[in-house]
């Protein structure tokens, strides 16, 4: 997913103009993807129709309360894991681009790191952290002496809350960070120099040029977190099922694949819906960066 | 810069470098950890060797590992040449063209990987498409997922090269092949090297396809790890999740090597 981010703002030309004999090398590359890719899709929504007059209809999954209970938990979950990584990452944003202190490139290396990394980790290491037998539970019982594990919240939303907030928080940052590198230093002490608080530059000043990137990140950190497979089930608790989930004990564990193929068909429509809200914001996002730019350029030129 | 008295500095430090050990640095410190640990009943884990890892390394966790590498670098591979190749002809394509380009190649990463693994199941289990029960299935689906990134990586790239070098070759009467092999591409080198390590890093951890299509012949090291803690072996789990991440990092920071190496010529 950090490709998305990694769309430059400076792109500094527009390439010559078109060749026509050129456009046609981008068709065998499209051809292959719109095979490996969109013809499956494709291949669900027409899957999904044929478990008609069964259990496995449309009517039948969408009236079920397993699909209900399941939207509804990953639409929650998805939102609080979001707000969470939005507060998270511009606070960790902020202080790395503002606050020097030795050592800050090695934690923006530790982010871009995290990026690539599976998320089921994340689970895996709550397990033995936060786990009723894990190490925090431990050591609180060793300084209070009681044995009852004073948290328990695993393998409820919460867990999976906690758990995407760590993972996906980076993708909050990394364009924070992008959009803080092109905020010209001397707006901060300017505004500084004439008596703003920290939280009112924060506010007046920086937030105002973050906006665009915080909507980009949050709108694309919703989209993976309604997506997110591995954390859920790597949690494996009975009381959170999330639709991804849902479409592979459908499929795979039961063998349903119309049923699961109607469950595929509205999370598509959903992502598909969320992905084209995302494209809107980043394209607005990079284009008031650019334009931001140009200002500055006229300014210093006066 | 924002604060300039150093109390409030030293205060937001501290609360920072909480947060970034919490986040950041618990989380793959506890994998690692767990992965050495015998076991783990009080606040520090007990019992610390290489027991777990060894067995991470034999038997069908080592031929998990090397399935997972086989597929990470063989659907590296195609998605790189793929998404090189379609990045740079987007660029000399017209507009509406080349924002059609980028809208296909980021849809596989915008929907549920669940969901694509449901498609490729239904999509190539008939003939004159049969892949379903073979390696190839698995391997065509993460070549699907890291094309988005090779695609954009390389896409990235291209807008920050400088013209001017391409256009000198062209205007010296290089071919448009030769100005590509002998300028454009070298150029790229650094940006296909991380693009490369990106590519086999994101494949390494796949599991939402993976789980939907692989067939009992060709189980990928996410989907062994899962079944481990399933079994209630968590242990071994972690000493999995533990080699699945120094392959990883050896991955991004090897492949990113190319980039220092071509930056110094």
């Amino acid at each position: 997913m950090t490709a998305l981010l990694e769309s430059t703002p400076e792109a500094p030309v527009r390439p010559a103009a078109p060749r026509s004999a050129a456009t046609w090398w981008a068709v065998p590359p499209v051809a292959i993807v719109l095979l490996a890719a969109v013809y499956p899709l494709i291949r669900v929504c027409l899957e999904s129709v044929k478990g008609v007059g069964t259990q496995s209809s449309w009517l039948s999954v969408l009236s079920s309360a397993a699909f209900r209970d399941a939207l509804w938990r990953t639409v929650a979950i998805a939102a609080t894991s979001t707000l969470g990584c939005l507060v998270l990452g511009t606070f960790l944003a902020v202080v790395l681009a503002f606050v020097p202190f030795p050592g800050r490139r090695l934690v923006g290396r530790l982010v871009d790191t995290v990026l690539a990394l599976p998320s089921f980790l994340v689970t895996l290491a709550f397990t033995f952290l936060y786990g009723t037998a894990g190490a925090v539970n431990a050591a609180i019982a060793g300084v209070t002496g009681d044995h009852a594990p004073v948290l328990d919240f695993l393998y409820t939303p919460a867990g999976v809350i906690a758990a995407e907030i760590t993972f996906f928080t980076p993708f909050v940052v990394r364009p924070l960070l992008a959009s803080f590198s092109t905020l010209p230093r001397a707006q901060l002490d300017v505004a500084a120099s004439l008596g703003a608080s920290p939280l009112r530059v924060l506010r007046s000043v920086v937030l105002p040029e973050a906006w665009p990137a915080l909507m980009a990140g949050g709108s694309l950190v919703l989209l993976l977190t309604l997506n997110e497979f591995g954390i859920v089930l790597f949690t494996g608790a009975k009381g959170v099922t999330t639709l991804p989930v849902l479409i592979y004990t459908r499929g795979i564990v039961s063998f349903d694949l119309p049923g699961a193929a109607v469950i595929a068909t509205v999370q598509i429509a959903l992502s598909l819906a969320l992905y084209a809200v995302y494209r809107v914001v980043f394209a607005r996002a990079t284009a008031r960066r650019e334009g931001s730019d140009t200002d500055v350029v006229v300014d210093q030129a006066k | 810069m924002l604060l300039w008295t150093r109390r409030s500095r030293a205060v937001l430090l501290g609360v920072f470098a909480v947060v970034v050990t919490v986040v950041f640095v618990a989380p793959l410190a506890t994998v690692v950890l767990a992965g050495l640990a015998g076991s783990w009943t009080g606040a520090l884990p007990s019992d610390l060797g290489v027991a777990h890892l060894g067995g991470a390394l034999s038997g069908e966790n080592l031929a998990s590992l090397s399935v997972s590498l086989q597929t990470a670098f063989v659907s590296g591979g195609l998605a790189l040449v793929l998404g090189a190749w379609a990045a740079l002809a987007a660029r000399e394509s017209p507009r509406w063209l080349s924002r059609i380009v980028d809208a296909v190649f980021h849809l596989p990463i915008a929907v549920p990987s669940v969901a694509l693994g449901l498609g490729l199941l239904i999509a190539f289990n008939s003939p004159p498409l049969l892949l379903g029960g073979t390696r190839w299935i698995v391997i065509l689906g993460h070549a699907v997922l890291v094309l988005a990134f090779s695609f954009s990586a390389v896409s990235a790239a291209l807008d920050r090269l400088d013209p001017a070098y391409r256009l000198a070759a062209e205007s010296l009467g290089a071919s448009p092949l030769r100005v590509l092999a002998r300028v454009t591409l070298p150029m790229l080198l650094p940006a296909l090297g991380a693009a490369a390590g990106l590519a086999v890093a994101l494949s390494m951890g796949e599991l939402g396809v993976t789980v939907m299509v692989y067939p009992a012949t060709w189980k990928t090291l996410p989907v062994t790890i899962f079944a481990l803690t399933d079994r209630g072996q968590a242990f071994q789990a972690a000493a999995g999740t533990t080699v699945l991440l120094v392959v990883t990092l050896v991955a991004l920071v090897g492949l990113g090597r190319i980039r220092s190496a071509a930056a110094v010529r």
